[in-house]
């Protein structure tokens, strides 16, 4: 179990919180404009990266609000979580 | 290598077992090309080498891996075979599966231990009833075995399961009784064994670091920890693994990897007869020969490629196993390990060919592999040789994802494996 860091409540408890996946997937504005292969890119197609990963998460045992994360998805360390519009961070060297 | 047989164990139990050399061959070096490369020296990668070896003429054939085979998934799993599953599809591929366990000891000459001792989803409220039934009906409507039992036939067939307990009441039961499960290791060293009596190379040690593609897209040459290999085809059966994999051809997947944990006891004496599962308080359990209870936690909540997952998981798992099975409760539990199991958004697998010509994939089968991977290695070799789909692996196609003709295991209750 591991400490997770809300934006807005500080550190709680992994139970508190809900991975939501992958974080800056934007909803395409005009979803008719695309074609099959596109629209199965958004939806289902993902980084999936052994390493840093920039993840949404939800507080939803808590403030219910939803943050982002930068974790790895090797030693599942977080370098930081950050509101969400906000730019993501650099990852740690 | 020589055969199995009755008379070598009897002479072999004379000579003070002296006798007996290596079960395959596993060349350190690999040779400079190769016609089929198989990524990935598990249980599925193997059986693909194997089928492709036996029933197929693609020449030279070679299986690399990155550790030892059989290290990963394969020898992580809870073992557990079945078929039941909701849709024709599933239940084909899975069932072709099942087909292949009950004659493989045979087939390969190895004592896989396919143990069909049957398979008892449990049933825990009106919506696990209604939904186990209308899967038996589905899968006898596919020819796939499947029975209701009320609580007290779910009792009689498994003793140590207290069906009176107030936490999890027990309603009933669907038993498939083909069901049951197999020693995972001895499935790897089998095929390996087969494969490489075959003429299979199998290189262990040997890591993937690069794919090359030529001037027509198709694959051409793999880089890696031993050196460059040329190659015809590439089959990449790589589990947790396969995201990484692809994306050296530039390809990406619709897959996310988890930790997927298990555990098991102190050895004891036969006390569990069947496989009992329970995918609402996401529970399953099993008792080896070796006499261990070996008991499947859940998958973690996020993507994790760490191979140990969260000891939350486990303790919920080991909470629902005591108010189960009550007789349980002093047992001491010896190991837990995790596994990276890659899954996709419906739960099911992807098999067939990829959007670069001469590779192809193998893989999503999420938290259920092992049941599957002597069907799995057997259409996956069928559409390598071909160069299209299998006719069972055909629905399981990578661009289900843009047709929409997804076959959503996830929906149909399928949480456990």
């Amino acid at each position: 179990m591991v400490l997770i860091h809300c934006p807005w409540c500080g550190d709680r408890a992994e139970l508190e919180f809900r991975h939501c996946g992958e974080a800056h997937l934007v909803r395409p504005a005009d979803p008719a404009a695309l074609d099959d292969a596109q629209w199965a890119e958004y939806l289902a197609f993902r980084d999936n990266p052994r390493g840093w990963a920039r993840e949404r998460w939800r507080h939803v045992h808590g403030c219910g609000r939803f943050f982002n994360a930068l974790r790895h998805t090797l030693t599942d360390r977080f370098a930081a979580t950050y509101k969400p519009g906000e730019a993501w961070p650099e990852p740690p060297a | 290598m020589s055969g199995f047989s009755a008379f070598r164990l009897l002479r072999e139990a004379l000579r003070g077992q002296s006798g007996w050399g290596p079960q395959w061959r596993s060349p350190e070096q690999p040779q400079p090309a190769y016609d089929v490369v198989i990524i990935g020296g598990g249980g599925h990668g193997l059986a693909t080498a194997y089928y492709l070896a036996k029933e197929h003429r693609v020449g030279r054939i070679a299986v690399l891996e990155k550790g030892w085979i059989g290290g990963g998934n394969t020898g992580r799993n809870t073992t557990i075979i079945r078929s039941n599953y909701l849709f024709p599809e599933s239940a084909a591929l899975y069932d072709h599966a099942v087909q292949l366990w009950e004659g493989l000891s045979q087939e390969l000459n190895y004592n896989v231990m396919f143990s069909p001792r049957g398979v008892l989803m449990l049933a825990h409220n009106v919506h696990d009833e209604q939904s186990f039934r209308r899967h038996v009906h589905a899968n006898r409507l596919a020819g796939v075995d499947n029975e209701w039992l009320d609580a007290e036939a779910c009792r009689a067939f498994c003793p140590p399961l207290d069906i009176a307990q107030q936490r999890y009441p027990v309603l009933g039961g669907a038993l498939q009784r083909r069901g049951g499960v197999a020693r995972h290791d001895a499935v790897a060293w089998g095929y390996a064994r087969a494969a490489s009596a075959l003429g299979v190379d199998i290189i262990q040690n040997c890591e993937v670091t690069g794919i090359s593609r030529g001037a027509d897209g198709a694959v051409n040459s793999l880089a890696t920890t031993k050196g460059e290999i040329r190659v015809g085809k590439v089959g990449v059966v790589a589990a947790g693994s396969t995201s990484l994999v692809m994306a050296m051809a530039g390809v990406r997947m619709p897959l996310e990897s988890f930790p997927l944990q298990a555990l098991v006891s102190e050895p004891v004496k036969p006390v569990f007869p069947c496989v009992v599962m329970s995918n609402t308080v996401h529970a399953y359990i099993s008792q080896s020969d070796k006499g261990e209870l070996v008991i499947g936690a859940g998958t973690d909540q996020y993507p994790s490629y760490s191979q140990a997952g969260g000891v939350q998981i486990l303790s919920h798992t080991l909470e629902a196993i005591c108010e189960l099975f009550p007789m349980f409760r002093r047992m001491r539990m010896l190991r837990s390990w995790g596994g990276i199991v890659d899954t996709t958004s419906d739960r099911s697998p992807i098999i067939g060919l990829t959007p670069v010509p001469g590779l192809f994939v193998n893989c999503g089968w999420g938290t259920g592999g092992f049941k599957a991977t002597p069907g799995s290695g057997h259409v996956f070799a069928a559409t390598i040789a071909r160069a299209e789909p299998h006719p069972i692996a055909a629905p399981f196609s990578l661009d289900r994802f843009a047709t929409g003709r997804l076959i959503d295991e996830a929906a149909a209750a399928a949480v456990a494996h």
